[in-house]
């Protein structure tokens, strides 16, 4: 069924999963699980076929059996064949056209989300080029909210991640002030612990908790412990805002995080009974990324990109308020230098949006990977263009605790000096009140602390 | 704009740089980083990035492991340039032929520990840190009387590579030092791998002990050698290695001399 000749050779893909990883762009990752086309003929090869596959097909053959995986079940059982019904004559390549067409608008879009598998939007996103991806993820518009309106258009928010390498109260809150005084943290402020247990969590959500009520930001908290750490520390009464957990595309790779769709469900439903959000109730916070199946040993033969969509399948089932694809942490072995890493985050996006997501992009790399803060700012530049929900605000763009680089407090200012971009309405309102920022959203030009933190740093 | 005007402007909050190692209080240019802390960062950046780059002289390093008084075999994997070592982990688990063949060549029959030095992702860790690591470990090693293999110096080698050679010479303790993925404040972190009956190919990393930041302003050479000897007695003792063998040791680097009070919270 999948076959073609081209260039006076015969190809024959066998399979839909097997022809998604040929057609897939080239990344290490794909290489490393031996799914990758062998050459630029027989990639193209595939895309040629992929571009003739009806979408229906998708909802046929599943890519991992349905009887084995969860997340196949719960892609199959919940897709929406109402919503489908716009497009379900189209195949892949057709679908690609649809998709640019001004016609099919934000409102278009948002009423065919839930129709949509998260392997077709793989499938179409393997032929679509860096301004495709661009192009129809801006018309996606995804707005959420616990204490305050993420995604709205022409907004950009930012995780302040205060990391510090052993959880020191004194060095989070100085990375934290840090960042509030650069007008970083209306996505979430958001912690990863040096130790996951549940008295390291409570004493960090409970900090959080302090800081955001003194001050009164309008914001939410995190602490990026394990889902079952988290739960835990809700039993024994700690503030949690957001719950957050690792999630991957398939049953497996999700058994390896130690996690299932039960649980996650479990979570939402303890965090949602706490009933702390004050504008709405998306309470979850989730991170993925492009070969995190593979590196679990867990992807069924699929490709990096399609198993990253799939567990966006995951993130739609618990309404969250954030996904965050971090997309250059992984190392070299699956996206091996800046270009690679570029076209995956945009990718991430992209699917992402399309499937109903408020995506965030780590923006980042690792020192092995072949990637510099150049890399760093295409890829940061041209995912606010597409109109990415958050990017991460790291101090200096130096994660001390994770041993990595991310994006600073400074590059989100730069990305919203130069696309006219502002923090989600809450938090923007609060930095002018606290003259962080000016009427026009720039920081002022005296070097003054705003009188609000003045008593803290005066004591010191 | 005024001439006499500062083209930066710098943070007041300058006295919480004390509670982190974090780039903070940077100042700015405009809403951007000034010039010297981006000149900073790209400094940091160019010593992690020749640190995985930079090959390691394993010339050099055999020479100055000799006046420790054991032999030395230098081996490479299967991945035979840096690029494929980056991009296939695998290959950085397999032995070279030729490796295989020296091995067997320098057969001495059953040893109790097998001490394996790779590259991994920080040549410099290496070339600072695993000469005189390694010169307190033999001493210890040798006054509990364990007899040793050949000391492997492996090119292009990955964790799992210490498996295949202690099975050589039916090693009970395998001891891989290693570079490890280099931070922009630690090029030069060496980390060290312990596994009991290491097994090629199905000694997983749940089977491990791990400890790792060992550099100037990490862990020290003796914290780590009290580590590691602690968890030798363990596991010669629970005949295991990894996730069910506990360190127990305290953690001075943990039991910071800062004070665990935030000052943001201060009535």
């Amino acid at each position: 069924m999948y076959k073609t000749q081209i260039a006076n050779l015969s190809y024959d893909f066998k399979t839909l999963a097997n022809l998604m990883a040929k057609a897939t762009p080239p990344r290490s990752g794909d290489y490393l699980a031996g799914v990758a086309a062998i050459d630029h003929l027989e990639r193209v090869a595939a895309q040629w076929v992929l571009a003739d596959v009806p979408l229906k097909q998708f909802l046929n053959e599943a890519l991992v059996p349905y009887e084995t995986d969860e997340i196949t079940r719960l892609i199959m059982d919940e897709h929406d064949s109402a919503a489908f019904a716009a497009i379900s004559h189209l195949t892949v390549g057709d679908f690609r056209n649809w998709l640019l067409s001004p016609q099919t608008t934000s409102d278009v879009l948002n009423a065919l989300a839930t129709g949509l598998t998260p392997e077709m939007v793989a499938a179409v996103s393997k032929i679509m080029r860096i301004q495709d991806l661009i192009l129809v993820a801006k018309k996606c518009r995804v707005v959420t909210r616990f204490r305050n309106t993420i995604g709205l258009e022409n907004r950009l928010s930012t995780r302040l991640q205060p990391n510090h390498p052993t959880d020191n109260p004194a060095g989070v809150a100085a990375s934290l002030l840090d960042g509030l005084l650069y007008g970083c943290g209306d996505a979430v402020i958001g912690i990863n612990p040096a130790s996951d247990n549940v008295e390291a969590t409570s004493r960090l959500l409970n900090m959080l908790n302090d800081v955001i009520a003194r001050y009164q930001i309008p914001t939410q908290s995190c602490v990026l412990a394990h889902v079952t750490t988290t739960l835990k520390a809700i039993e024994h009464g700690a503030p949690v805002d957001l719950v957050f957990q690792s999630i991957a595309g398939t049953q497996k790779a999700n058994a390896g995080f130690g996690i299932n769709l039960n649980l996650l469900e479990e979570a939402r439903s303890a965090a949602l009974s706490l009933n702390r959000g004050t504008v709405g109730n998306n309470c979850m916070y989730f991170e993925t990324g492009q070969g995190s199946a593979l590196s679990a040993n867990a992807n069924e033969g699929l490709d990096q990109q399609t198993c990253e969509v799939r567990a966006y399948a995951v993130a739609r089932k618990f309404k969250p308020l954030l996904v965050n694809t971090v997309v250059g942490f992984i190392g070299p072995e699956y996206l091996y230098d800046g270009k690679q890493i570029i076209r995956a985050g945009l990718e991430d996006h992209f699917c992402g949006k399309l499937l109903g997501l408020p995506m965030g992009c780590d923006v980042c790399y690792t020192n092995h990977a072949e990637a510099d803060q150049d890399d760093m700012d295409m890829l940061l530049t041209q995912f606010a263009v597409a109109g990415g929900t958050f990017v991460m605000g790291v101090p200096g763009a130096d994660d001390v605790m994770l041993n990595y680089q991310s994006t600073s407090f400074h590059d989100a200012l730069y990305v919203r000096q130069v696309l006219g971009l502002r923090p989600a309405p809450e938090f923007e309102q609060w930095l002018q009140q606290q003259q962080i920022f000016t009427q026009h959203n720039q920081l002022s030009l005296q070097a003054e602390i705003p009188a609000l933190f003045k008593p803290a740093l005066n004591q010191l | 704009m005024n001439i006499n005007q500062p083209t930066t402007i710098a943070n007041p909050w300058q006295d919480l740089k004390q509670f982190t190692p974090a780039r903070i209080a940077l100042g700015r240019a405009g809403m951007s980083l000034p010039t010297q802390a981006h000149l900073e960062f790209q400094l940091a950046h160019a010593l992690a990035r020749d640190a995985v780059h930079i090959p390691l002289d394993f010339a050099v390093l055999a020479q100055s492991l000799q006046p420790l008084g054991f032999p030395t075999l230098t081996l490479q994997t299967q991945a035979e340039n840096q690029r494929m070592y980056l991009q296939r982990p695998d290959l950085g688990r397999l032995l070279s032929l030729s490796a295989t063949e020296s091995l067997k060549n320098n057969m001495i029959g059953t040893t109790d520990v097998a001490i394996v030095v790779a590259d991994g992702l920080s040549s410099k860790a290496i070339a600072q840190h695993a000469v005189s690591f390694l010169d307190l470990l033999l001493i210890e090693l040798k006054k509990q009387n364990y007899s040793l293999s050949p000391l492997c110096l492996v090119k292009h080698g990955r964790v799992a590579i210490g498996d295949a050679i202690a099975e050589q010479f039916a090693a009970r303790l395998c001891i891989v030092l290693i570079g490890e993925r280099p931070g922009l404040s630690s090029p030069d972190s060496m980390g060290i791998y312990f596994t009991f009956h290491a097994k090629s190919g199905i000694s997983t990393d749940a089977e491990r002990n791990c400890i790792s930041n060992i550099h100037h302003n990490g862990l020290s050479y003796s914290e780590a050698l009290r580590k590691l000897l602690f968890l030798i007695a363990e596991a010669e003792k629970l005949q295991l290695s990894g996730v069910n063998l506990k360190d127990e040791t305290t953690d001075s680097a943990l039991n910071s001399e800062q004070p665990q009070t935030n000052f943001l919270l201060v009535q």
